[in-house]
Order: C-alpha cells, then sequence, then structure tokens
C-alpha cells in the first residue's frame, strides 16, 4: 500500500471519530427527549427519526455504504422494499378489519 | 499467494465423499437425501389415502406395525391422520422438492453452466448440506415424540400448534435448522452466478435455468427469516410460556389457559405466509428452468421470448412478497385490504402466463424430439396450465369464499407441484443423467414411468376440484364422510386413493431403472443431447475444478438451428469465426 | 484449484465474494430482525395496556454507548490493518472484544434483576417481546464476539501469508459488528424509551 493510501485512511479515521461523537450525542438526546414524556405519536417520531440518523450514520461511515458498489445497494433497496411491506402490510391488515 | 488453494490430491474418503466442498458431490448428497425423503413423504400419502377411501377399515399389512397410540388393531386414529397430513406435506416441500430443485440441481447445474471451477463459498456450501441432513433428521425425529409427529398442519398455525404435543416443538428445532441451511445456501448461489460468471458470459446470456436459480435464491434469502422469527416466537411460547399467538380469555378442554395472553394467532399468519408464499415460487421457478433448457435443447430451436421470460422471473419474483394474504381472505380483513392483495395477486398471475406461453410457443415450428426428458418436459405446460389457472378462484376473495379451505385448494396446488414442478425435475434427472454418469437411462422404463405418472397424478387431483366444490372441507380425517354435503361426492376418495397407489407402483421402474443405470446404462458420447449450454462442455463427469480450459462465453445460451451453420447446435463457448 | 475473486475484486461488479455475501447475509438479518419489529407493533397494538418504565433506561443507555464505541474500535481494527500496523489492530480488535463482553455483563445484570421481580417472557406480551428481541440480538453479540476472538487469536496468523485476504476479512467481520450495533440502535428506543 503507498504513501496516499495511507493518508486516504487517516482521513477516514477523522470521520470515524466525528460520527462517534455524533452518535454518542444523538444518544443522549434521545434519552433526553424520553424524559419529556411527548404523546405517544410525536415520541414515536422523533425516537425513529433520531435512531434513523444515528442508524445511517453508522451505514454509511462505519459500513462504507456511502461509497459502496451499486450491485450491494441493489439489494439493500430489495430488502428495504420488502422490509416495508413486512411492517406496514400486517399493520394496514389488522387496522382495517371487518368488525 | 491468493484465492482459496485446495490440495485435494490426497483427499481420504471422508473428505471426498462425506465432508465434500465440490459442488458436484454436494448436488448428489442434496439429490439422494431429497428422493429418500420425497419417497418417505409419498409413503406417508399412501397411508393417509388408505383412511380416506376406508374410512375406520384396519390398513392392510402395516397396519399392526403401527401401534396402538397411531392404530388401534391397525385402524388409524385421527391424531396419527393429522400427524401424516403435517409431516406429509412439510416433508415434500422442505425436506423434498427445496432441496432437489435448488439443493441438488442448482449446486451441479448452476456452477457448470455459468463456467465456474465450484460454488464461491465450497466450506458453506458443505455446511448447507449437512444443517439440511440435520434439520431433516429432527423433523423425522418428531414421529417417536410422546403424543407423536407435529400434528398442526404443515401450516402450523397456533393456538393449536402452540399447545400441541411435543412434535411440534421438534418441527420447529427442524425449521430453523432446514431454514438456516437455505439461507447460506442462497447466499451462495447469488454470489457464484453474480461473481464467478465466465468471461462474456453477461447476465443476458445466462441459461434461463440459473435466470431461475438466481430469482429463486433471493426468494429464499429474503422470505424465509420472518419464517425463522416466527419459529422462535413460537417456540418461546412453547417453551417459555410466552403468549406471542395466544390470545387472552382461551379456554381448553373447559379450562382457561393459564397464559399471560394478549397475542395474536394472526401474526403467525401473517409471518408464515410472508414466507410461504414466496415459498411457493421457489416450489416452480427451478422447475420452470430445467423445462426451459429441455425444450430448447429438444425442439433444436432458441426459447422463444428468452428476455420476456427473464423479466417475467424479475417480476414474479418481486409480486411474490406482497400476495401474501390471500392466504388469509377467511380471517376478517376489511375490503382496503383485501383489495390489495387481490390486485397484487392478479397482477401476479400475468409474468407466469408469459413464462408458460413463452415455452409453449418455443415449441412451434421445433424439430421436436420425444426423449423421456422431453415427456415430462412437455407435460409440464398444461399440467402446470390447469394448476395455475385453477388457482384464480382462489386469488379472489368472493370466489375464495366456498373453496377455501377444501379439496379445490388440495387440487389446485398438487397440480403445480406435482404434476407440475415433480415432473420437470423427473424430466432434469433424465436430462442431466448422462452429465454425471456418460450413460443414458432406460428409455422404455422411462417411458412407462411417465406415462403410468401421468394418468395417475390427473386420476388423482382432477376429482379434487369436484370434491372440493361439492364442499368437502380439506385435512378431513376420514374424507368427509360424516357430513351429508359429502355424501354425493364421497366415492371418488376411493378412485383418488387408488390412482395414488397405482401412481406409487409406476414409481418402480423409475427407482430401478435410476440405480441400474449408473452401472449398466447404454453408454453415451459427451453431449449426448448435444446442447449448448457450457455444462455440456466438461468432460464427464466432471472433475473438480470442472473445466481443463477456463471457458470464455461467445455466444447466446440457446443457438440451435442457426441458419448456414454445419451442425444443428452452436455451444456457447465455440468462438466466432475469424 | 482456486476460486476466483476472493482476494482481488471483480472488475465489472468491483466486489470481492465476501463482500456480496456479507451484505447479502445482512440483507437477511434486516428481514429477521424486521420481523420481529412487526410482531413488536401488532402486538403494541393489539394490547389492552402496554407497560411503561419498567425497564432500566440509564443501563442501557450506557449498554448504548458501549456498543457504539466497540463499534469504532472495531472499524479503527480496520483501519490499523489497512495502515500495515497489526499491533494497533490486535489492540483496537481487542478493545472491541471487552466491549461487547461488558455490554453481556450488563445485559446479565438486567435480566436476573427482571427474573428476581418474577417478570419473566410469561408474565406478558411485553416481556415476552423483550427478551425475544434482545435475547435474540445478545446472541447475536455473543455470535460475532466469537468470530472476532477467532481473528484476535489463531486466525490472526493469516495477517503474515495473506495480509490482503486477511484484512478483508476484517472488513467483513466488522460489517458483521457494525450491523448488530445498528439493529441496538433501533431495539434501544423502541423498546425502552417508547
Amino acid at each position: 500500500m503507498d504513501a496516499s493510501h495511507a493518508e486516504d485512511v487517516r482521513k477516514h479515521v477523522r470521520i470515524y471519530v466525528s460520527v462517534f461523537v455524533a452518535l454518542l450525542t444523538l444518544t443522549v438526546v434521545t434519552v433526553t427527549i424520553s424524559y419529556l414524556n411527548l404523546s405517544v405519536v410525536p415520541a414515536i417520531i422523533v425516537a425513529l427519526v433520531i435512531a434513523s440518523v444515528k442508524g445511517s450514520l453508522v451505514a454509511s461511515y462505519f459500513m462504507h455504504l456511502i461509497s459502496e458498489k451499486k450491485l450491494i445497494y441493489a439489494a439493500l433497496g430489495l430488502a428495504a422494499v420488502f422490509f416495508l411491506a413486512l411492517i406496514f402490510l400486517p399493520l394496514l391488515a389488522m387496522s382495517d378489519r371487518i368488525h | 499467494m491468493e484465492g482459496n488453494h485446495d490440495h485435494e490430491h490426497h483427499l481420504g474418503f471422508w473428505r471426498k465423499y462425506v465432508f465434500s466442498q465440490d459442488h458436484k458431490v454436494i448436488g448428489i448428497q442434496y439429490g439422494f437425501t431429497s428422493l429418500l425423503f420425497l419417497l418417505f413423504g409419498f409413503t406417508l400419502m399412501m397411508v393417509m389415502r388408505w383412511q380416506l377411501a376406508y374410512p375406520g377399515q384396519p390398513i392392510p399389512i402395516i397396519g399392526s406395525w403401527l401401534g396402538d397410540d397411531r392404530a388401534p388393531q391397525g385402524i388409524m386414529l385421527p391424531e396419527f391422520y393429522n400427524q401424516l397430513g403435517a409431516m406429509h406435506g412439510t416433508i415434500m416441500v422442505f425436506l423434498g422438492i427445496v432441496p432437489l430443485a435448488v439443493g441438488a440441481f442448482g449446486n451441479y447445474v448452476m456452477p457448470l453452466q455459468i463456467g465456474a471451477p465450484d460454488m464461491a463459498f465450497p466450506k458453506l456450501n458443505m455446511m448447507s448440506y449437512w444443517v439440511y441432513f440435520l434439520g431433516g433428521v429432527t423433523m423425522l425425529s418428531s414421529f417417536v415424540m410422546p403424543g407423536g409427529a407435529a400434528n398442526s398442519g404443515w401450516t402450523s398455525y397456533p393456538p393449536l400448534s402452540d399447545i400441541a404435543t411435543t412434535g411440534q416443538t421438534v418441527w420447529l428445532c427442524g425449521m430453523v435448522f432446514l431454514i438456516t441451511s437455505s439461507l447460506l445456501g442462497s447466499i451462495n448461489f447469488i454470489v457464484t452466478i453474480v461473481q464467478l460468471r465466465a468471461k462474456g458470459l453477461t447476465f443476458m446470456r445466462l441459461p434461463f435455468f440459473v435466470w431461475a436459480q438466481f430469482v429463486t435464491s433471493f426468494l429464499l434469502l429474503l422470505a424465509f427469516p420472518p419464517l425463522e422469527a416466527a419459529g422462535v416466537l413460537q417456540l418461546m411460547d412453547r417453551l417459555a410460556g410466552s403468549s406471542f399467538f395466544l390470545p387472552s380469555g382461551l379456554v381448553v378442554t373447559g379450562q382457561p389457559l393459564n397464559v399471560s395472553g394478549g397475542g395474536s394467532p394472526l401474526l403467525w399468519q401473517h409471518l408464515f405466509w410472508f414466507l410461504a408464499h414466496p415459498e411457493v415460487y421457489v416450489l416452480i421457478l427451478p422447475a420452470m428452468g430445467i423445462v426451459a433448457e429441455i425444450i430448447a435443447n429438444n425442439t433444436r430451436k432458441p426459447l422463444w421470448g428468452y428476455k420476456s421470460m427473464v423479466y417475467a422471473a424479475i417480476f414474479l419474483g418481486f409480486m411474490s412478497f406482497i400476495v401474501w394474504a390471500h392466504h388469509m381472505f377467511m380471517t376478517g380483513m376489511g375490503t382496503i385490504i383485501s383489495t390489495f392483495f387481490q390486485t397484487t395477486t392478479m397482477i401476479i398471475s400475468i409474468p407466469s402466463v408469459i413464462i408458460l406461453t413463452a415455452l409453449l410457443i418455443s415449441l412451434w415450428g421445433g424439430s421436436i424430439r420425444f426423449t423421456t426428458p422431453m415427456l415430462f418436459a412437455l407435460a409440464f405446460l398444461p399440467m402446470f396450465g390447469i394448476g395455475g389457472l385453477t388457482g384464480l378462484p382462489l386469488g379472489l376473495s368472493a370466489t375464495d369464499i366456498p373453496l377455501h379451505d377444501t379439496y379445490y385448494v388440495i387440487g389446485h396446488f398438487h397440480y403445480v407441484v406435482a404434476p407440475g414442478t415433480i415432473f420437470a425435475l423427473f424430466a432434469g434427472i433424465y436430462h442431466w443423467f448422462p452429465k454425471l454418469t456418460g450413460r443414458k437411462m432406460n428409455e422404455v422404463l422411462g417411458r412407462i414411468h411417465f406415462f403410468g405418472s401421468f394418468v395417475c397424478m390427473n386420476a388423482i387431483f382432477m376429482p379434487m376440484f369436484i370434491v372440493g366444490l361439492a364442499g368437502v372441507s380439506r385435512r378431513l380425517w376420514d374424507g368427509g364422510a360424516q357430513y351429508a354435503h359429502a355424501q354425493p361426492v364421497l366415492h371418488w376418495n376411493a378412485f383418488m386413493s387408488m390412482g395414488a397407489w397405482t401412481l406409487g407402483l409406476f414409481q418402480l421402474p423409475f427407482i430401478f431403472n435410476l440405480f441400474w443405470s449408473i452401472w449398466k446404462g447404454k453408454k453415451v458420447e459427451e453431449n449426448h443431447w448435444q446442447a449448448t449450454t457450457l455444462e455440456w462442455a466438461t468432460p464427464t463427469p466432471p472433475p473438480h475444478g470442472n473445466f481443463l480450459t477456463v471457458p470464455e462465453v461467445y455466444r447466446p445460451p440457446y443457438e440451435y438451428s442457426v441458419p448456414g451453420q454445419k451442425r444443428d447446435f452452436i455451444p456457447q463457448n465455440q468462438p466466432m469465426e475469424a | 484449484m482456486e476460486i476466483p475473486y476472493t482476494v482481488k475484486a471483480r472488475p465489472d461488479t468491483g466486489l470481492v465474494n465476501a463482500k456480496l455475501g456479507v451484505w447479502l447475509f445482512l440483507a437477511s438479518e434486516v428481514m429477521l430482525f424486521g420481523a420481529l419489529f412487526s410482531s413488536y407493533i401488532l402486538l403494541r397494538i393489539g394490547s389492552v395496556e402496554w407497560p411503561h418504565h419498567v425497564l432500566d433506561v440509564p443501563l442501557a443507555t450506557i449498554n448504548t454507548a458501549v456498543l457504539i464505541s466497540s463499534s469504532i474500535t472495531m472499524v479503527m481494527s480496520w483501519a490499523s490493518l489497512m495502515e500495515k500496523n497489526f499491533g494497533k489492530y490486535r489492540r483496537f480488535m481487542g478493545a472491541t472484544i471487552l466491549l461487547g463482553l461488558v455490554f453481556l455483563i450488563i445485559k446479565y445484570f438486567e435480566y436476573t434483576h427482571h427474573f428476581a421481580a418474577g417478570e419473566i417472557p410469561s408474565k406478558s406480551t411485553f416481556f415476552a417481546i423483550y427478551f425475544t428481541m434482545t435475547g435474540l440480538h445478545g446472541l447475536h453479540v455473543i455470535g460475532g464476539m466469537i468470530v472476532n476472538s477467532y481473528f484476535w487469536g489463531p486466525g490472526s496468523k493469516m495477517w503474515k501469508t495473506q495480509p490482503e485476504r486477511f484484512t478483508n476479512r476484517i472488513e467483513v467481520a466488522g460489517l458483521y459488528w457494525h450491523f448488530v450495533d445498528l439493529v441496538w440502535i433501533f431495539l434501544f428506543p423502541v423498546l425502552y424509551l417508547l
């Protein structure tokens, strides 16, 4: 491996540390907000948004997803679509019922 | 030093034949194991069919072997009938068809067809087989558990399955093993197809068989985990006393159940069918792949509409994830969600029809060779057609009302899977037998096997539509004998049972043929079927590493009867003329 | 007989086999945990009452920080190999394993505290789903630790003979470990905060 590659890695390390700090901060934020006892819907939205941001940071930078190949994006995109189907369709089926 | 070196020059017996990492050995292991399971699952059904034909009569010969807790005085207990039913379905689907279609055919043929030396992860491949084997043994062991085998249907619906006998716990453990095996296998298949294609083998030059295995692997990868999760939840209910699937206020034989309640039986159904619907496409896609190869080869013509077939297969795979609740139309879903699932279900019939139509049109103008594999492949087409068409009223909630959980459903899915998929698998065995052994299977025995099986399959499953339309429910241990509405159609039960037992008899020439031909079959030359795809470009049988020289592909997969050529086929790896 | 693209990427896909393999595996894990999240939602919506303030939020917050820390040490262990610094790799990987152990120990105390109070899976669907989801996650943590320990110990011998292949393996192990962290990032607020 050459010198430019080593410099590359050092740049990445700076990013990793920033992400680490962001993750810890967001953890504190989400726990603090939970003590505010918001009503159900806002609480869910806030918690999930913060979790999604944290998750995206881990995925994009620790897992290098931000610079990954198209095939990986395609496979994950597929999983994302079916994940949403698995979450929302049963929910819809349970709420749209014949009473 | 790069790559995965494998110094196999001095591999002992165990590393070469038992714990082999060679995809061909593993494919053969899957093949024999799954065929044995298919035979066993079929035997269970032949026993069931005695009870359906002659309810309450002692089972001849084997009745006395079954013991008093299964068949006192040789007369089948309803509890035992339920065990047979649940295990027949489970074994056929999970231990028989999928391992044969994917584990055996996929493993053996796919790497050869893409010009690869082996699978991307040979060790993982070996593990997949042994975990499957473990799962199969676990499943079978449920028969000797107190209370017998799993008896809540292959669908294991709670609350019944939650409170059923020990066999159900064993079923769940077996499923966890089988699902793990499938997951590992599907990862291997996808990576192999993407990464190990030979030079020049673009995706649109892949044989349709490979495309079918590719889409199937995605179904296994993404649809199985929810069932694994559901299995864990049901195990928790059974072993840790949780109430994931137990609603509040459940009363069993007069006693309220001592559980926390608050669970949902429908939760199981959603998680189960999320897998089980894509699962049926796992059952059919490899079969379509095999039929496509055999039709192209035996018509001496390229497949008509290859591109459409590929896009249809991809679309089919995608849609299969969002149709599952058509198995749940009778669970009280409202009109909005019901309409959603009916719509997606109707849409998913389109790609199936595209593939079937393309295969049919492929026959037009062909120079058809009626070899045994071709007979099975041809029969697949109308049989799958009947299976598919009879599914349509089931996919619409209004017509599903009288048909749900009747023999009509059993007829529908058996048409697709039995004279559908199993015929395709038979075709594949006859077709690729010369590749493995350098010999042909006997044609006369093959024709007896074919015609006998074809007639019997229809004799068993066609009357089921009649019986189902009369309103006879499935899973009745006496075939409906106690019900007034069943009386006019009861006579079909004995007829269907005769069909089943005769079908069993007609498998004997096949079993004999398979083993006899390994040693005594007529020796044939390399590429006996004069096929274009890469698996025929290896020595017979292919050595470890498959190809003597690294293959390069120059052509599409079905260059048959190209005008101006000397021969009526051009192998994919034949270079273009200078 | 060599399997191509185990170390060098295939030109048209830009991937080595194991990278594609592990992402496919993670896609299946998304579906596995997705099914459990879906179950959680259905059970909670169908419930008459859902317990609040029965789980130890401070302890779980610490555990969240522990796991996040183990994630950065994991990626640092891979970066160290990219810098050809084996010593640094071992220190960071060791830290990752230790942090994983801390996570499990804290979980152990959480669990035993609940068991002592009679809060077990059979008590309510809340505790049933709590134990199942964190339990399955915990099993994944254990699995990751076993893999990481192997790569810290006997598996690290490969660095001497095939450094590039070893580095790839650590990257792949890292992807799995980060995923385990990712699942917890969603599990924590869903189970503990909502």
